[in-house]
């Protein structure tokens, strides 16, 4: 069991900065996932904790051992890779065995292990086939069971559900995180879906251009965003921002008002608030609907608000016609500010 | 709990080690090697035909080349075959790579067939014409077995360099058509079936589709082996040798006879020399000519 | 293309040009398969006659005439044995000596992205363009004052040079098909760089890496003129047919001719799944 840190990592490809100096530490037994749009750097800060680049600078350092020099045999950790990177050449039980058999793993041991994790992701039945006779979910089933049974304090995974269709990546994200819940491996895990991070993690790191711009629980991540990147990047249908102005403890946006941060008087906001925290019927903002969209569980509506579109949740069994006009409230706990400025979150008093 | 991104803070040198170490290390043993055996040789020889016996600097190598009664002979003779022999092989070749493509059942038996004098050197390629293209061989046996002819032609004599020319293109086109079918095969697997199954649907017959959408797509295959094929057609040796002696005298046979007859290596380096020089020549030819065309054709 | 909208007399006519184009399509196919094919034929008839059959016409075109005769007196020969020893020698070397520089080569130019990359590989398939004439003479020359004239060595170094280019770029070609990512993962499982080219990469590049193995067998097996160069006792076998072409009775050479072929048969039909990647990655 392994804490793992990052500090001041900084990783440059010819003239591209991809991390430009990273902290972060990951708790001993947490699952961390790294959640980002492509290009944000959280495969690459994986990466240099796996040892396959190496850091221009920083450190990095698993438990308290510095490995930032360290090849990746050394550093003692299991990683699941995107492609599941399966021997081909190689029996499914064998693939299980390999990290054991580098280890050097006594014979007795090794079996013992390799059945242990194959019972744990249901593999018994194909331990004498090849890859190519696996599904893509049996397959990915391989990766983790190989990572597994190393017993590494530190597992790595990339992206390891996208290469699923849709409804086994369901399930699938299912057993990882009951697989967590059993084998409590310190667990860093990349991502770009957003549900993932969500369902999954115990800590979300949100990154955006080399940089963690948020590191939370999901709930905080999700019920309090630290920018409007990271609001707009989680839930979906993602945050609504309203352009308003600071006057007086309120805030004044185009046709409406509603009790805003104290101070700041004069300054350009933005009024956070998702979609299913708005109520319909009486409030403060006046809109007109332009699209209606049922969706079987709720209805997503789009609203005109002034110069604004928002998205609104509206329950399932109600009925709502192109061009009706509509009032709204956001519920006031719920509500985000930003500073239209700068995109980050002024620290709200509720 | 937001964390604010750390700025780099100086940090002892590490030990550099050159992402390019590894990769160097590994090709550096061919780069030596082939440096030593290919770029060397080749001055190696530039210098040598520019040498007497006694190691001073002359041009009487390339003067007696030009001079020499073969000289214009094996000249025209090489430049006879590069004209003959690569539509030749080019229109075959085509025929094999469409055919191959076009999988049918039972293709793979065929691609095997044709792909087997892949294997077969110049040389016996030579022989196995000989055989047929004898006086007493088996082609004046088909033809006289057929009552077309009354004697036997003599295909590979003095007299009949036209045809000693026809045999020689014959054999040639037999032995390397598979290198130039091969080269067109995988040109053919790169072009997406849509194309094929788009043209179809818009009503063009096969021939139709096969010049206007085939022979486009093909182009950078057909001018790798129309590259190819010429720089080895300079280089035609064996099969002249087997097939016509010293009647036929192309530039290869000279460089091999003034090295291995004349014992003077200062002279076969001068028609080495040449046969380098004109290949030279063709090729950036080839690749002006094709820059041309192709920015003609916008793509 | 549905069958309910075209009237019937259009359907048959639209299913008897399929028949014709298919017979024309055999047909083509059929003819240039014998145009391969039938030379050989010939040849082993010819080698497998009897010395005298050389002289006759009409030759015979069916094998009526069977007889070892000819290849006998090729085989026995004096110095066709040796000959055919030293070309199975020089092959295998050049193998080793191509396969030995040349792998590792094609795997840092398939895996490394490094300054120069292009231009190497530029460099290496232009080297193809040198006639192999302008370099056999100079080396021979070399060869003779280092003393690696007529030593079976000398061939193999040059032979080696000569499918160096093509062995780099099909290994290149063939590793390219080996995802990082195996190597990678056998690393974090506790392998050594080396160790994950040993046995992830190799074992799955191997099939690749036998193409390119019988491809610098053939080409050596096959080589005319810097062998006859450079050797005078210890000829390869084409070196010694070249060498005695002017000399040896017609049904020595016919002989030799079909001995130079054989292999071959068997070479293709062991090479087929690969002979798309001869001269270079697929454009």
């Amino acid at each position: 069991m392994s804490s793992v840190s990052f500090e001041a990592v900084r990783k440059v490809f010819g003239k591209t900065v991809a991390l430009p100096g990273v902290d972060l530490l990951v708790r001993d037994g947490e699952f961390m996932v790294l959640l980002g749009p492509s290009g944000c750097g959280k495969t690459t800060l994986l990466r240099c904790l796996a040892g396959l680049e190496r850091i221009d600078g920083g450190s990095v350092r698993i438990g308290d051992r510095e490995v930032s020099d360290l090849p990746p045999r050394d550093r003692n950790i299991a990683m699941v890779f995107q492609s599941y990177a399966v021997f081909p050449h190689m029996k499914v039980y064998d693939n299980i065995a390999f990290g054991l058999r580098m280890r050097k793993k006594p014979k007795p041991e090794i079996e013992r292990r390799v059945k242990e994790g194959a019972a744990l992701l249901q593999l018994e039945p194909y331990l004498d086939r090849y890859p190519a006779q696996l599904s893509g979910g049996q397959r990915q089933r391989v990766a983790v069971a190989r990572a597994i049974v190393t017993d590494s304090p530190v597992l790595l995974m990339d992206e390891p559900l996208s290469n699923l269709d849709a409804l086994l990546r369901l399930h699938a994200r299912a057993e990882l995180k009951r697989l967590h819940t059993d084998v409590k491996r310190t667990t860093v895990y990349v991502t770009h879906d957003q549900i993932e991070a969500l369902s999954m993690g115990d800590r979300i790191a949100v990154m955006k251009d080399g940089e963690i711009v948020q590191v939370d629980s999901p709930s905080i991540i999700y019920d309090r965003p630290a920018s409007v990147f990271v609001g707009s990047f989680i839930g979906s249908p993602p945050m609504n921002f309203l352009k308003c102005a600071a006057r007086d403890g309120h805030a004044v946006g185009d046709g409406w008002e509603v009790p805003g941060p104290p101070g700041m008087d004069g300054k350009p906001l933005l009024l956070g608030i998702r979609p299913e925290n708005i109520r319909i019927g009486q409030g403060p903002l006046r809109g007109r609907v332009i699209v209606a969209e049922p969706l079987g569980s709720h209805t997503l509506l789009t609203v005109q608000v002034g110069k604004d579109s928002l998205k609104v949740v509206a329950p399932a069994d109600d009925v709502f016609k192109p061009d009706q006009s509509l009032q709204i409230a956001p519920e006031p706990h719920k509500i985000r500010w930003m500073d239209e400025a700068s995109g980050t979150a002024i620290a709200a008093p509720n | 709990m937001a964390v604010r991104a750390g700025r780099a803070l100086p940090f002892p040198a590490r030990i550099a080690r050159s992402d390019a170490a590894l990769p160097l290390g590994l090709l550096a043993p061919s780069i030596i090697y082939l440096t030593l055996l290919i770029l060397v040789p080749v001055a190696q020889a530039l210098f040598l035909s520019i040498q007497t016996e006694q190691g001073t600097f002359t041009l009487e190598n390339y003067q007696r080349v030009t001079n020499d009664a073969a000289f214009v002979d094996s000249l025209f003779n090489t430049a006879k075959l590069l004209v003959l022999i690569v539509p030749i092989q080019l229109t075959l070749a085509l025929a094999m790579a469409l055919l191959i493509n076009s999988r049918f059942p039972g293709h793979g038996i065929f691609l095997y067939i044709y792909a087997i004098p892949l294997a077969i050197s110049d040389l016996a390629a030579g022989i196995v014409w000989l055989s047929i293209f004898g006086d007493t061989g088996y082609l004046n046996t088909i033809l006289q077995g057929l009552g077309l002819i009354k004697d036997p032609i003599s295909y590979l004599s003095y007299e009949n360099l036209h045809l000693v020319l026809m045999a020689i293109v014959v054999a040639e086109s037999w032995r390397a058509t598979a290198i130039v079918m091969v080269i067109l095969l995988a040109g053919l697997q790169l072009i997406p079936r849509d194309y094929f199954e788009a043209a179809e649907l818009f009503g063009a017959s096969r021939w139709r589709r096969t010049i206007q959408i085939v022979l486009p797509l093909l182009r950078p295959s057909l001018q790798s082996a129309l590259i190819i094929r010429t720089i080895f057609a300079f280089q035609t040796f064996a099969v002249v040798l087997a097939l016509a002696g010293r009647q036929f005298p192309v530039l290869a046979y000279e460089a091999y006879d003034a090295y291995a007859n004349l014992f003077n290596p200062r002279l076969a380096a001068a028609w080495a020399g040449l046969i380098l020089l004109m290949t030279l020549t063709v090729v950036v030819f080839y690749l002006r000519v094709f820059k041309v065309s192709e920015a003609e054709t916008a793509r | 293309m549905s069958a309910a909208a075209t009237p019937a007399p259009q359907r048959k006519s639209q299913r008897r040009g399929v028949l014709v184009d298919r017979i024309l399509l055999y047909g083509v196919a059929v003819l240039l398969a014998l145009w391969t094919l039938v030379p050989i034929y010939l040849i082993a008839i010819a080698a497998f006659s009897e010395k005298v059959a050389v002289f006759e016409y009409p030759k015979a075109l069916l094998p009526t005439r069977f007889s070892t005769e000819t290849m006998e007196f090729f085989v026995g020969s004096s110095g066709v044995i040796t000959s055919v020893k030293n070309s199975v020698i020089v092959a295998l070397g050049t193998i080793v000596v191509a396969l030995a520089l040349g792998a590792p080569a094609g795997y840092a130019l398939s895996r490394f992205r490094f300054p120069g990359r292009d231009a190497f590989q530029l460099a290496v398939l232009s080297s193809k363009m040198f006639p192999i004439a302008i370099l056999a003479i100079p080396l021979a020359v070399t060869f003779i004052d280092l003393g690696l004239y007529d030593k079976l060595i000398g061939v193999i170094i040059i032979h080696s040079a000569m499918v160096l280019p093509f062995v780099i770029i099909v290994t290149a070609g063939v590793f390219a098909t080996v995802s990082r990512e195996l190597e990678e993962a056998a690393q974090t499982l506790g392998t050594s760089r080396l160790g994950a080219f040993m046995r992830v990469a190799l074992p799955l590049a191997l099939p690749g890496l036998a193409a390119a193995a019988i491809f610098a067998f053939v080409t050596s097996w096959n080589e005319v003129f810097a062998a006859t160069i450079l050797t005078l006792r210890e000829r390869t076998l084409p070196a010694l047919v070249v060498a005695s072409l002017n000399q040896s009775p017609l049904y020595f050479k016919f002989a030799g001719g079909f001995f130079l072929i054989i292999p071959s048969l068997f070479f293709i039909w062991f090479m087929r799944k690969y002979l798309f990647n001869l001269w270079g990655p697929g454009r």
